[in-house]
């Protein structure tokens, strides 16, 4: 049986022997590895990449106080982007499956349709959740749209979520009880985050602090897009680092969503500010790559 | 000559796939020998008895006159490759016959079937190569065209065709050759069922008899497999303890299952899933299936508990946080609104009751979960927390009918709470202007008027719509559209007329639509239904809108009397008479109206006798439209006079 963290090794390794860059998780606070540069960014634009990732993703009003033995605050994705897609990518996907230890025959495995949007990002695309035994273990998308701008070569994005698969390949009913490595079990790593985080975003968290933190950071994002035109050497400027404000925009959205602190009607003109943002970044950097290239 | 086209894809989503294939068929054109078949990577299109080209045909080419110089004659013989001597003579030109040999076939469809392809039109397409590349509904990976086994070449986004097809992901090889003859055995070999009837049968084969029969479920199934096979699975019985309808929600919605049933009307602990593969040799697909469903009951009982905690009756208030629609504010609001229309409606206390709260479930982890459980939610935890059964069904039904096929409401509490629901909903987006316009009607208004014009008349509910609908035209026009719809199976004249006659109770509408519906189609009732039109007629022509009733000493003798008694008989007869023996006798009076019409004139010079027979025609007219407006009955059988 693999440990959590050989089922890492593993996926990095398969696809790394496929020409894609590994990289360590991005250190700022994302909703899903989709929102990390590594995707958002580099999906724009013609020039191919490929890249592996583990990205920690936080949702908020999805912590259980770690009493939930399926759903957390964190949870981990296998993010890849394969830009573009190679007319095998399936089979090349269930290859990484077989790689896994998962002898394919045995098992039933299914492609069901599930588009993918992200209005946070003007961002959109069409795909399937991969069922494996009933169990959703990837989200395959065909990216069609980012930051509201056609895609130039249209990337595979294929997110495998860890908790649930490796809890499917080590037959645990619980995330905590996954062995991480032996001896070591996800509940012992990660129990407490699950806990402290949960009663920070539910209970703690100051909603007024949190919408001034939401409007400095998006004010500071304004101000550097508002600078980016007029920039005498474009390819210096920071849009990396705009970007980092749009995502702590985007996770303190999340937040105060959990603190019950954005009503419905909010909550549609919140998302179209942070995808205003997002929009703003994804332009400046198509034009910033054309100016480079 | 036999052609073969098969579209390789990935997985297309299942829904779609039917009207994909009858598009398929209507695009390649009108033959009867054309089999269409798919699963859910191949679009198949299969014809026979194609020719083999063309016919061949002839073209007349005029050239020039008949006294023209040699030269250019000469001229226009070597343009057509012929000797002068060849050339015809007609209408004072020389001319020539071409043959055009017929194209073949072949030729043909390089050109048709990749524009076939491209027509399909589906409800979202996608690209997966460079910006301004092919599209599809998933990526095309494979073709296969076969005209008598030799290929068709063309190419579609990039693949071009061939003779070899791709097996089933995992019980077929990736590559392998196929004729017209050998296809859906070589397909067999590869681990596909092409048809989907049979792939149908087999699932219904292997499901255990006892599972609870859900057609749309199985629909899903056919199309999302290659090869199925149904395998089950036993969940904990200590899960029966959470309601049927959230066990079988979490089956049927999110895991594609279908339920079992004990027998006794409850559920048996066992499920039904369908693989994509030819079985479970090993258990695992079986034992997989039972984690995840472990797992999601697991929740279901977690958000069950946790939302126990708090009443629905304490959750009316949360409703403040909860927008209902941005200009029409929380569904706190709506709730006030709803309770006050219920009440109007003639509820009880139950029904009031259950109208306060019949939107708290809303604030619920269970429908926030599962959002097609909103309302039966809502009636299950308002029994559990005690609340009376009236209050309690009311609010379970109150969502009902959610289609045209669905039933109402139980209750009349449960009835008067899903008017007043829906009725608020129409009324409240009329007014801020969302309006349905053709096929956008993102807040389900024409299922909401549809669902209310149903409950009051299948429940023969007293409930002057009408009355509720504000005077506002629109509202109006747009409800009485759906209760067109609603009786759509009657004749659109007959419901014209009864329309006509009025709509303020429904359920009044449909006992005189089935009264005139009879009575149609007997001897005198088109022939006086003429007659009426002509009746109108000659109003409108008069401009006459005097409403008293003709003066009898001013009726002459004969037919125009005859009329009057006959029409004064029948008046009198029909007031007590259920709406199909009145419409019977009203047609009685067809022999007094056509003698009135020949030998009486209307248009008389004497002002008095003429405004009194149009009074006599007045009174006809009013009275006997009160059950259905004759005139907008579309006469088939005879020409009208006029």
């Amino acid at each position: 049986m693999d440990s959590y963290q050989q089922i890492i090794f593993k996926l990095k390794n398969y696809w790394a022997e496929r020409g894609c860059v590994i990289q360590e998780p991005f250190d700022t606070e994302v909703g899903a590895g989709t929102m990390a540069p590594e995707t958002f960014l580099r999906v724009l634009g013609p020039t191919p990449y490929r890249t592996g990732y583990v990205q920690p993703s936080r949702r908020p009003a999805d912590g259980r106080y770690g009493e939930n033995p399926n759903r957390l605050y964190k949870h981990q994705q296998f993010q890849l982007i394969l830009k573009p897609s190679p007319d095998d990518v399936i089979d090349q996907y269930l290859g990484s499956l077989e790689a896994l230890g998962i002898n394919l025959t045995e098992h039933d495995i299914k492609l069901e349709e599930d588009n993918w949007e992200a209005p946070t990002l003007g961002a959109w695309g069409v795909g399937w959740q991969v069922m494996l035994d009933g169990l959703e273990i990837t989200q395959f998308t065909y990216f069609q749209q980012c930051g509201g701008i056609e895609l130039d070569l249209v990337p595979a994005e294929i997110t495998y979520g860890l908790e649930r698969l490796s809890a499917f390949l080590q037959g645990k009913d619980s995330v905590y009880d996954i062995e991480w490595t032996p001896g070591v079990t996800y509940g012992d790593v990660r129990k407490r985050d699950e806990l402290q985080y949960s009663v920070y975003n539910f209970e703690l968290a100051d909603r007024d602090t949190l919408w001034k933190l939401f409007d400095l950071y998006e004010g500071e994002a304004q101000r550097l897009l508002a600078l980016y035109p007029k920039a005498e050497q474009k390819e210096r400027f920071p849009l990396l680092a705009t970007y980092d404000q749009v995502l702590k925009c985007s996770n303190l959205f999340n937040t105060l969503d959990a603190r019950g602190a954005i009503s419905v009607t909010e909550r549609v003109a919140v998302i179209a500010r942070v995808r205003k943002l997002a929009v703003g970044v994804a332009e400046a950097w198509v034009d910033q790559s054309g100016v480079q290239a | 000559m036999n052609l073969l086209l098969e579209i390789g894809t990935e997985e297309i989503p299942d829904w779609m796939i039917p009207d994909a294939l009858a598009q398929m068929r209507t695009l390649f054109g009108p033959a009867e020998s054309v089999v269409v078949d798919a699963t859910s990577r191949r679009l198949v299109l299969r014809a026979t008895g194609l020719a083999e080209r063309q016919a061949d045909r002839e073209e007349y080419v005029a050239g020039p006159g008949l006294n023209a110089p040699p030269a250019a004659v000469e001229g226009f013989a070597r343009k057509q490759g012929v000797a002068k001597e060849a050339l015809e003579h007609r209408e004072g030109k020389y001319g020539y016959t071409r043959k055009i040999a017929g194209r073949e076939t072949r030729d043909l469809l390089a050109i048709s079937l990749p524009e076939l392809i491209g027509k399909i039109n589906w409800p979202k397409t996608m690209f997966w190569g460079a910006k301004g590349s092919a599209r599809f509904i998933r990526p095309v990976r494979w073709i296969v065209a076969l005209l008598d086994d030799k290929i068709v070449p063309f190419e579609f986004a990039g693949v071009a065709s061939g003779a070899e097809s791709s097996g089933h992901r995992r019980l077929g090889k990736a590559r392998f050759p196929v004729t017209f003859a050998s296809y859906e055995q070589a397909l067999r070999e590869n681990g596909v069922i092409l048809s989907a009837d049979e792939r149908r049968a087999k699932i219904l084969s292997e499901l255990p008899k006892d599972m609870r029969p859900d057609a749309s479920l199985l629909e899903t199934l056919v199309y999302l497999t290659e090869f199925p096979t149904v395998v089950t699975g036993e969940f904990e019985p200590s899960f029966l303890t959470l309601p049927s309808e959230v066990l079988s929600t979490v089956m049927r919605f999110h895991q594609k299952y279908f339920s079992i049933d004990d027998g006794n009307g409850g559920l048996a602990p066992r499920f039904a899933a369908v693989m994509n593969t030819s079985g479970d040799p090993a258990g695992l697909v079986q034992h997989g299936n039972e984690r995840v469903l472990r797992a999601r009951f697991n929740d279901a009982r977690f958000f069950w508990d946790t939302d126990q905690r708090r009443t629905l009756d304490a959750r009316v208030e949360d409703l403040k946080h909860v927008t209902f629609q941005a200009k029409l504010g929380n569904y706190y609001e709506k709730t006030q609104r709803v309770e006050g229309l219920v009440a109007i409606l003639g509820g009880d206390a139950h029904a009031i009751r259950a109208a306060r709260l019949s939107k708290a479930d809303l604030t619920t982890e269970l429908v926030k979960e599962f959002t097609e459980l909103q309302g039966v939610v809502g009636g299950l935890y308002a029994k559990a927390q005690g609340e009376p059964e009236a209050v309690s069904t009311a609010v379970y039904d109150h969502y009902k009918p959610v289609s045209m096929e669905d039933s109402i409401p139980r209750t009349e509490a449960g009835q008067f709470v899903a008017i007043a629901d829906k009725l608020d909903t129409l009324i409240g987006c009329f007014q801020v202007g969302l309006i349905p316009s053709g096929s956008k009607d993102p807040f389900a208004l024409r299922r909401a008027a549809q669902g209310i014009v149903k409950i009051i008349v299948e429940a023969n509910l007293n409930v002057p719509l009408r009355s509720y609908l504000r005077r506002d035209p629109k509202i109006e026009e747009f409800v009485l559209d759906r209760v067109r719809n609603y009786f759509r199976d009657f004749a659109y004249d007959e419901i014209n007329a009864v329309l006509a006659s009025g709509w303020d109770s429904l359920p009044d509408v449909r006992t005189r639509l089935i009264a005139l519906q009879a009575v149609r189609p007997t001897a005198d009732f088109e022939p006086l239904a003429a007659s009426f039109k002509r009746i109108r007629n000659i109003l409108k022509q008069a401009n006459f809108t005097d409403t008293a009733p003709p003066s009898t000493s001013l009726l002459e003798d004969g037919p125009e009397r005859d009329l009057y008694t006959d029409f004064h008989r029948i008046q009198n007869e029909i007031v007590t008479l259920p709406y199909q023996p009145a419409l019977e006798r009203i047609a009685t009076l067809r022999p007094a109206v056509d003698r009135f019409f020949d030998k009486v004139m209307v248009n008389v010079t004497d002002a008095r006798i003429r405004n009194n027979r149009l009074a006599l025609l007045n009174a006809i007219s009013t009275e006997f439209s009160k059950l259905a407006d004759f005139s907008e009955i579309v006469i088939q059988t005879q020409e009208t006079k006029v």
